[in-house]
């Protein structure tokens, strides 16, 4: 596999530039008839492993909410919210190389079809599991078409370019809903009816320990469906075009049909994200989903590691632990009310600059990659762990020719590729 | 780092569930236990000696010129209370969190209010979007969600939110109230509006049309918090002939507001809620051509903002001790009644506050308050004041011209000549 080998050098190549790295790497069209091959018996038996290891992680992380707090809860429940987007983002940076920075407005889609479809049901007197499941599906249908309507366009675009269209949405966002405030109630936002725990738990445990099972059972299935998805012939057709897409053209891949599916897959995640943010906090309102927000989601990508599902967790993590941590921090010391009102508004944003700044420049790679080698070593190498470690690498059956200290194994949803 | 070809699934399970559980505990390391402390005590954020209390205000953000001055009034009552013993022998802890006047951040820091810092009530959350967005939250925790900071009648249904009371005099009284106004001084002019995108702005133009009719303003503007330029809306006021502007504004657009109309050669008549009257916070944005802009500029207040008024010497004089003598306006009255307000509630709570103690007192009808009209507190009212007394500038001085209504419960209002609310005690309630 000297793919491989060939790779490496350029991941470290271009270690500052985390967003860059995620970008199409250099060509190693080699041994792409290999890696095609190589699926083929993968996937028979991968596809029943990711899911038992699927269950084991949700249930792990059902668990979990258990020892947690009710506030503890509710971050929880946020974290694996953003996983959902954050998920779909590193997938679609890393798998198709196409860079979106409108994911915020994807999930304020998810959101708002959320939202919209429950009040219906709501008004129509449908309540309980049947409401959010059409909600679910209504969020998902919703953010489906706009990314299938931006993944239209961005398969005809490139670079900047790309992120320029994803860019206006999210700033056209507040503007959209205010013009169309009969529907979508500008500011304000749009309501939603309260779902209490069930009748059955109701004694077992708190509204937010259910949110947060909600919030981990839906980013659960989505997440799974992104690494099924990626494991299978869709996320070996969108290296192959990311990676060359005239020879992915020769090999006989429709590389802007590819495109179109890994951004409308993308979206459906982040949308399902969206929803679940919204029965989560009752609302949907355009100032959940700024500009601010949609470069954080990118932030996470990249703090997390590019292209790995773990890392888009460990960055969910990041984004939605750490201004709650600087602000308790801040709260900690015995500042004057109008510097520690500077401080708190400010401070999260410079905190974050430099994190990127830091983790791009030590571990390109990202958090993930500063992980302990023992625990993941045993693990086989992922697919699309690193993006910029070429295709190859990615799809490397051949696990002895294997130093790589990045492979991972995702908390949540994962996938076991061998 | 070759390893041994033989790799089980259990290993391998195992190796993801360890990284999985250790995620997570590392995540609940960091979470504090809830609950803790005396398992004999009263309330949540009730000890012997405090009473903690909590709220969420705009410090940042669109609205934070005009009202992030709230917030620090209030603190800076407490701090006046505390000092001449608390209630019941109780300080009061008073946490404010920014929300930036965005509902997203309002339901974060209300929930880490709630369950984090573990507040006995919410006090005085500032704004008709962002307290919508945690309405729901707070009756469904049983939270007292006290004396909002917003004049929507959505904190007026005992019913549905028994935990919820207002603090403003609601949107549509004041809407009334003002219409009543133009049509006995203006009359036969063009009404207008400009309104906010939501409730505020649509229960302002309730107000207006109930008292002029249906249909009858020549135009109605809205506009979007999260865009600062107004000027087509004021373009087509201009184009429709408006003469008598109400504004459903908060203080920054009802500056950005008059200030438009004057680059655009536009004069007419500005009537604004108390929500964004306040003279000394517009003439911060306005700058020096406030007295000029905003001569002749009618709004509402229903709390004792007058020169010469004894609680308003009494709040100029906390204002200069406890709160570094931070420019006097309406927002520091409005600050320091809410918080007078709050410490009379808890006073009657009794000695051993609980939740449901504190909005049973309220609800009771008992309070008194500080206002120019009586509050309407009761069992079936959690509105704070259903009247208002117009006020007018000259030269400068904002002041109350004499002419105070009270709504009539039934789309209308009638004059009222009732006093206004003495000071009794030096502004410490005593149960």
């Amino acid at each position: 596999m000297s793919a491989d080998t060939n790779a490496r050098p350029a991941a470290s190549a271009t270690p500052p530039a985390g967003i860059e790295a995620a970008t199409p790497s250099p060509r190693t069209s080699g041994p792409l008839t290999t890696s095609i091959r190589a699926p083929r018996e993968r996937r028979r038996r991968s596809t029943p492993r990711l899911l038992v290891t699927a269950l084991v992680l949700t249930l792990v992380a059902i668990g979990a909410t258990f020892l947690l707090d009710p506030y503890r809860n509710y971050q929880f429940a946020l974290i694996a919210a953003t996983f959902c987007a954050t998920a779909g983002l590193t997938l679609l940076i890393g798998l198709t190389g196409q860079l979106s920075l409108g994911h915020a407005a994807l999930m304020a889609a998810g959101g708002y079809g959320y939202a919209l479809t429950a009040n219906a049901l709501t008004d129509a007197g449908v309540d309980g599991v049947p409401r959010f499941v059409v909600s679910l599906a209504a969020a998902a249908a919703a953010s489906a078409l706009l990314g299938l309507l931006l993944g239209l366009a961005a398969a005809r675009l490139k670079g900047p370019y790309l992120s320029g269209v994803t860019l206006v949405l999210v700033i056209a966002l507040p503007a959209f809903t205010s013009v169309f405030s009969g529907v979508f109630r500008g500011d304000q936002g749009v309501q939603i009816a309260y779902d209490g725990v069930p009748e059955v738990l109701r004694r077992i445990i708190a509204v937010e320990q259910w949110q947060a099972w909600v919030a981990i059972l839906v980013a659960a299935v989505f997440v799974t469906w992104l690494a099924a998805l990626r494991n299978g012939r869709a996320g070996l057709r969108m290296r192959a075009v990311r990676d060359d897409e005239t020879a992915a053209r020769l090999q006989g891949v429709r590389a802007g049909r590819v495109k179109v599916l890994a951004f409308t897959a993308s979206s459906v995640t982040a949308g399902a994200g969206g929803a679940v943010l919204c029965f989560v906090t009752q609302s949907v309102s355009p100032g959940a989903y700024t500009l601010a927000f949609s470069l954080l989601l990118l932030v996470a990508v990249v703090i997390g590691g590019l292209g790995s599902l773990l890392g888009a967790f460990l960055g969910s993590i990041v984004i939605v632990m750490l201004p709650w941590l600087i602000q308790t921090a801040t709260g900690a010391l015995d500042l004057s009310a109008d510097a520690a009102q500077r401080l708190t508004g400010n401070l999260p944003v410079l905190v974050f600059g430099v994190l990127l700044i830091v983790v791009t420049a030590a571990w390109p790679g990202g958090i993930r990659a500063t992980l302990p080698k023992r625990l993941f070593s045993k693990r086989m190498p992922r697919a699309a762990a690193a993006p910029a470690a070429g295709p190859d690498a990615a799809v490397a059956a051949d696990s002895d020719l294997e130093p790589r200290t990045d492979s991972a194994a995702e908390p949540i949803p994962t996938t076991t590729e061998r | 780092m070759s390893h041994a070809p033989t790799r089980s699934a259990p290993r391998r399970t195992v190796a993801a569930v360890s990284a999985a559980s250790a995620l997570l505990l590392a995540m609940s390391a960091c979470s504090t236990p809830s609950g803790g402390g005396d398992p004999a005590e009263a309330a949540p954020g009730v000890t012997d000696d405090t009473v903690t209390i909590g709220t969420h205000q705009p410090l940042t953000g669109p609205a934070a010129a005009g009202y992030s001055s709230i917030s620090a009034a209030t603190t800076a009552y407490f701090a006046y209370l505390n000092e001449n013993g608390g209630v019941n022998g109780r300080e009061i802890e008073y946490l404010v969190k920014d929300d930036g006047y965005n509902p997203a951040n309002t339901q974060t820091v209300v929930r880490e209010l709630v369950q984090d810092d573990e507040v006995f009530a919410i006090l005085n959350g500032l704004g008709t979007p962002t307290h919508t967005a945690v309405l729901d939250y707070l009756n469904q925790n049983e939270v007292p969600d006290l004396f909002v900071a917003s004049g929507s009648t959505s904190w007026n249904q005992p019913e549905e939110y028994p935990w919820t009371f207002g603090f403003n005099a609601d949107y549509v009284t004041e809407a009334e109230a003002l219409a009543q106004y133009a049509d006995d001084e203006f009359a036969g002019q063009s009404v207008c509006m400009l309104g906010q995108d939501d409730d505020f702005g649509d229960e302002f133009l309730e107000g207006l049309e109930n008292v002029l009719g249906e249909g009858s303003l020549a135009s109605v503007q809205r506009y979007s918090v999260s865009n600062q330029d107004v000027v087509a809306q004021i373009g087509a006021m201009q184009a429709a002939g408006c003469e008598v502007n109400m504004l459903a504004t908060v203080n920054g657009f009802t500056a950005l507001a008059i200030g438009t109309a004057a680059k655009l050669g536009y004069q007419a008549q500005w009537m604004s809620s108390s929500s964004g009257g306040d003279y000394v916070t517009l003439a911060g944005f306005l700058g020096e051509a406030a007295p000029l802009l905003l001569e002749g500029f009618v709004t509402t207040n229903y709390l004792p903002y007058a020169p010469g008024n004894e609680w308003d010497d009494l709040f100029r004089q906390i204002n200069d001790d406890y709160n570094d003598g931070a420019p006097f306006d309406g927002n520091t009255v409005f600050g320091m009644s809410v918080g007078y307000l709050f410490a009379e509630a808890l006073a009657k709570a009794g000695d051993n506050p609980t939740r449901q103690g504190i909005v049973d007192a309220i609800a009771s009808g008992d309070l008194v308050g500080n206002g120019l009209v009586p509050l309407a507190f009761g069992s079936d009212s959690h509105s704070a004041y259903k009247g208002v007394s117009i006020t007018t500038v000259t030269a400068g001085v904002q002041d109350f011209i004499g002419v105070t209504y009270v709504s009539d419960g039934d789309g209308g209002v009638e004059p009222y000549d009732g006093d206004a609310v003495p000071l009794e005690n030096d502004g410490v309630p005593t149960s």
